[in-house]
């Protein structure tokens, strides 16, 4: 098989799929009191896919994803405030607006080692943090920004407390998301992310430009992030700022990881788990449920990642343990 | 003015202090301990309940701080660390991050969430003014206190690292580890009394800045990202790096919200940004140590 019909077989669908989907878009139909958690995980998903793109794919370590996140709830609610209402337009504006911040951010994670990529990307959303606390006479500081009111979804479709719209619009824009990625990362531009996130040296010695493959990859992602947060801000009428919170970077990383990295479903797979697993642990112990988040990344990392989900693993083996991938 | 710069070196000094530990599994054990906040935060719980519960004087709980946090950190190496040296960094992260969120859960559930108040002895609480106008000097007593000890600790430990066989080995088993066991050094047990002696120095940190700092649950994330700017704007590989890094964050830090208060934090991620894009092994490396 040549490359490029190799390369295009593995981004075709799987007989699986259109059920899969089809299932996602009449859950908020089906259990209509559970929407709005429908809502959540679709943008959640979102989030995690796009981070997936820059650590899956790429292996960029990144501890601050939330800015984007952040950043293009920040500019979608803002728009709808003080402009126009419509939430496309909004998306439209916010994955924009990240995207250029991700190019300018770009700029920062071509050097260095894995500790100084982290550092400066938990920079990066500190600094985002610090600024929609500071201008709070944009963003209401610490109060959130209030009064958001989004237009109908196409001229149409009201945003109503029961959240139906709002599933089925998050669940729209995820899957658009989720084919885009799919593409891209199966083209060749995709392969070359691999081949970058396997051996960097070696990428760079077959004529891949990393430098500027790890600038593209980060800006993407950085503009479906944006996505995510316009979603979140559009479907609640809110932006607070815990839209920026280092918690949002950490659990995003979490759920991906949970998914399985590399893996575009992984990150759709890791957000239903998490936010299911959330809404039950938290509505059993609500003030500690960070807890039992902390003893299960403990688990997993010392159980192995890979393994978490091959139980049968767990006992015998333990050699193979240590001859998984290196990133080093 | 002057006061701005006693505060900010003092500040500093409690910075380095609280980030020395982490400089050492950072930048020996190329490990990426985000957790290293928790073990100050227990020194500081530990003094903190000590002289409300107990009544232990305050120059008692400085020394119980150390050696709590010291065990606790190396019961934690030997279990559940050391397993982990040779695993990705994002798996490092992730386990470093759990541990966090569990130790802040915890403390919560025991202590609560208040923040808590430390009582110091009256001998710390003055304040001593020397000069006039412009270039008055303001010392707290309780900052010359901590700028004396950290001073007294700084150079105790650059004597040890240098001058004694210990300080050899633990510098062999960071250049090479594998050469540095051939030459019949026991690294795990380097290892494991050098991280004990880290998170010992984290919880004294804790315990020392439990006034200066705040000290509640959210302690270990709220102060995460200022021990890894001095870590990572000093470089790992010697002592000098870390102290020039956290005094400059210090300074830079109190004059920032001092002078321009609207700006807040957002000066220190800056300079941290533009420190790292400029250098990424950080200000101060030697030439010839391993990255």
């Amino acid at each position: 098989m040549n490359p490029q019909r190799s390369l295009l077989a593995a981004s075709r669908w799987r007989w699986w799929e259109p059920l899969l989907w089809i299932a996602a878009f009449a859950a908020p139909f089906v259990l209509p009191r559970h929407a709005a958690i429908v809502n959540e995980i679709a943008i959640t998903a979102l989030f995690a896919l796009s981070l997936d793109l820059i650590l899956g794919f790429t292996g960029i370590v990144s501890l601050g994803h939330a800015a984007f996140f952040g950043f293009g709830a920040y500019a979608a609610a803002l728009l709808a405030k003080h402009f126009i209402g419509d939430p496309l337009v909004g998306l439209a504006v916010a994955v924009a607006g990240s995207t250029v911040l991700g190019a300018i951010f770009s700029l920062t994670i071509q050097r260095g080692t894995d500790l100084t990529r982290l550092m400066v990307t938990l920079g990066a959303a500190l600094i985002l943090l610090e600024l929609a606390n500071k201008l709070d006479w944009l963003t209401g500081g610490a109060d959130g920004l209030q009064g958001v009111t989004i237009a109908p979804l196409l001229g149409r479709f009201e945003f109503d407390l029961a959240g139906k719209t709002a599933a089925c619009y998050s669940l729209a824009v995820l899957l658009v998301a989720f084919l885009l990625l799919r593409r891209l990362v199966r083209s060749p531009f995709g392969a070359t992310l691999m081949a970058i996130r396997d051996n960097r040296l070696r990428a760079m010695a077959i004529g891949i430009p990393v430098a500027s493959r790890l600038s593209a990859a980060y800006t993407i992602a950085a503009g479906l992030a944006g996505a995510a947060g316009a979603l979140l801000a559009q479907t609640t009428g809110f932006a607070s700022l815990d839209v920026f919170a280092f918690d949002r970077s950490a659990d995003t990383l979490l759920i991906l990881v949970v998914g399985g990295t590399g893996w575009l479903y992984g990150g759709v797979l890791g957000a239903v788990v998490f936010k299911l697993l959330q809404d039950l642990l938290s509505s059993i112990t609500p003030q500690y449920w960070t807890f039992w988040l902390g003893l299960f990344l403990v688990v997993l990392v010392l159980v192995g990642r890979d393994r978490l989900l091959k139980p049968w693993t767990w006992v015998k083996g333990k050699k193979s343990a240590t001859s998984g991938r290196s990133h080093a | 003015m002057l006061t701005i710069l006693f505060d900010g070196i003092a500040y500093g000094m409690l910075l380095f202090i609280l980030a020395l530990g982490l400089a050492v599994t950072m930048g020996l054990m190329n490990f990426i301990n985000l957790a290293h906040g928790a073990f100050a935060m227990v020194g500081g719980y530990i003094t903190v309940l000590l002289m409300q519960k107990a009544g232990v004087p305050f120059l008692l709980c400085l020394p119980l701080a150390f050696l709590g946090s010291a065990l606790l950190g190396g019961v934690l190496e030997r279990t559940l660390y050391r397993p982990l040296y040779r695993k990705p960094h994002l798996d490092q992260v992730l386990f470093s991050i759990g541990l966090t969120f569990m130790a802040v859960a915890a403390v919560d559930y025991f202590v609560g969430s208040t923040q808590q108040i430390l009582h110091l002895p009256d001998w710390l609480r003055g304040r001593t003014e020397l000069g006039e106008g412009a270039w008055t000097l303001g010392m707290g007593h309780y900052r010359l206190f901590i700028i004396a000890v950290c001073a007294a600790l700084t150079i105790v430990l650059q004597a040890v690292l240098t001058r004694t066989r210990f300080g050899a080995r633990l510098r062999a088993s960071v250049d090479d580890q594998r050469v540095a066991a051939g030459l019949g050094i026991n690294v795990n047990v380097v290892f494991l009394s050098t991280f004990a002696f880290g998170s010992g120095l984290a919880g004294l940190g804790g315990a020392l800045g439990a006034e200066v700092l705040g000290l509640d649950p959210a302690f270990p994330l709220k102060y995460m990202i200022y021990f890894l700017i001095v870590v990572a704007v000093g470089g790992t590989s010697s002592i000098t790096g870390p102290l020039c890094a956290a005094l400059l964050l210090g300074i830079a830090d109190v004059a920032g919200k001092y002078y321009i208060p609207k700006m807040g934090a957002f000066i220190v991620y800056t300079l941290m940004i533009v420190i790292l894009v400029w250098r990424p092994q950080g200000l101060f490396v030697r030439q010839g140590g391993k990255a």
